[in-house]
């Protein structure tokens, strides 16, 4: 159980959260109700739930949050924010700790960071996601037991069609990309 | 009726089921579908966990190319990032302004609330509506048990057109077809997203529920609204099966395959056969297509 919330709203990592997460600044207004973590259908994962880890955030407990497996353990369901009594955008939240975690080199117990890594390639290169890219670039390179397993389903996939060789790529694809470079720029990967 | 269609990534390929049954219902139903020329992938919730400001841009190029002031897509992830980006944009100067400044690099801009974003249930539902959909049914799905499935990012937190907590529309839309509508309690939880792709047990648990509770209102198929859920209920149901000891057999649908039936086309027409846990059967026995 964790306890200790109002005294240090002014951590300097919870400000570096709310900087992160548009309209972050609500989560200095979390009532510890736990309406998230009682909503999170896989909080029993979890670490910490969503309230737990939103308590150490105001706690500014920066180590503690990011190494703990809670936002790996989100599945984006948006329960806990569109429950949430005070609107903190709770699933942003996530996002912006799996953001500063992968940065600052946490995550290596998941493959939710090789994943995302693998899947933004794809968009950058093609303008499009490309599955049987993932499953070699990523589940083959990063998982290759789980892949094993997954053979025969994948194969099913592909014998009614399911499953494409080759990706298939947008025309402007260099309009794509001077727009992920200049927004890369003014947001400094974040 | 007309709008801009955004089908995304997963219907060119792994939901093609859903690709040419959305098509031959918005035709049978007179909805006009202009594809989006060049339109690029959402990111899913994958881009969003690499760069905000990025995944936002990404997104938001696709509503500076669209030259109607609707736009639907059939995907709820794809829906949910359209519309997130829309509303971020409204109502967050600072990322508006970044966003147009990083379009304005590929030459684009987007004024936010131009395009008005709509899942494909919500146009069917509330802009086609029932007198229309109940007049086009040539083969009512009478007795057909159907367990409609939301999901999560259809309704929450921006869908706006049903309950985020306790969705209806697909369910009244079904009864409008003549099916038998199971009423089970899970029908908006998650059917754990991308966790298949990352971790089994977590995934499985997600999805076993599922099944569970459609299984035991004694559902003969499952029918839903996004490539994801279809995937993971369908593709991973022996998955599960083998991690369990369970015995599922529920055929994973999207709606407008049910739809496409009961408006009389052929089964081949709206995809059916691309799914792993054969629907063919069940729908032969109850319907006698």
């Amino acid at each position: 159980m964790v306890t200790a919330v109002a005294t240090s709203t002014h951590s300097s990592f919870l400000n570096e959260v709310v900087r992160e997460t548009p309209f972050g600044e609500r989560v200095r207004s979390c009532i510890q109700c736990g309406t998230c973590g009682g909503s999170c259908p896989n909080g029993a994962e979890m670490q910490y739930t969503p309230r737990g880890i939103i308590n150490l955030i105001n706690a500014g407990q920066r180590e503690k949050v990011l190494s703990a497996n809670t936002m790996w353990q989100c599945v984006s369901c948006y329960f806990c924010t569109s429950r949430c009594p005070h609107n903190i955008p709770i699933t942003d939240v996530m996002y912006t700790l799996k953001r500063m975690a992968i940065r600052e080199g946490y995550g290596k117990d998941s493959d939710a960071p090789a994943l995302a890594k693998a899947f933004t390639y794809y968009v950058d290169k093609y303008g499009r996601s490309f599955e049987m890219g993932l499953a070699t670039r990523y589940h083959l390179l990063n998982r290759p037991i789980a892949a094993m397993k997954m053979g025969p389903m994948g194969l099913s996939m592909f014998k009614r069609g399911r499953m494409a060789l080759t990706p298939s790529k947008i025309r402007n694809i260099g309009q794509l990309q001077a727009i992920i470079n200049k927004a890369r720029e003014l947001g400094g990967a974040r | 009726m007309k709008y801009a269609f955004y089908p995304g990534c997963s219907l060119e390929v792994n939901a093609a089921a859903y690709d040419v049954s959305v098509r031959a219902v918005c035709q049978a139903l007179g909805v006009e579908l202009e594809e989006l020329d060049d339109w690029n992938c959402c990111g899913a919730t994958e881009y969003f966990s690499q760069d905000e400001l990025t995944a936002c841009a990404v997104i938001a190029r696709n509503l500076a190319i669209t030259k109607c002031d609707q736009l639907t897509a059939p995907c709820a992830a794809c829906f949910l990032n359209l519309k997130k980006v829309d509303t971020l944009m409204s109502e967050h100067a600072d990322m508006n302004g970044k966003i147009n400044e990083a379009l304005a690099a590929g030459g684009l801009s987007y004024k936010p609330g131009t395009v008005q974003i709509r899942h494909l249930l919500d146009v069917i539902y509330t802009d086609v509506g029932e007198e229309r959909i109940r007049a086009a049914v040539k083969k009512p799905l009478n007795g057909l048990r159907v367990a409609p499935y939301y999901g999560c990012q259809v309704v929450r937190p921006f869908g706006g057109f049903d309950d985020p907590e306790y969705p209806t529309k697909m369910d009244e839309l079904f009864t409008w077809i003549g099916a038998e509508v199971v009423d089970y309690p899970v029908k908006g939880h998650c059917c754990g997203g991308h966790m298949t792709q990352i971790s089994e047990p977590e995934a499985y648990e997600l999805i076993r529920r599922l099944l569970h509770s459609a299984d035991e209102y004694q559902a003969d198929v499952i029918a839903c609204l996004c490539p994801m859920c279809q995937l993971n209920l369908d593709a991973y149901q022996s998955g599960v099966n083998g991690h369990f000891g369970t015995n599922y057999n529920l055929p994973i649908v999207y709606f407008t395959q049910l739809l496409g039936l009961a408006f009389g086309l052929a089964p081949k027409q709206l995809g059916f056969g691309k799914e792993l846990v054969a629907a063919e059967p069940v729908i032969a026995a109850k319907v006698g297509v």
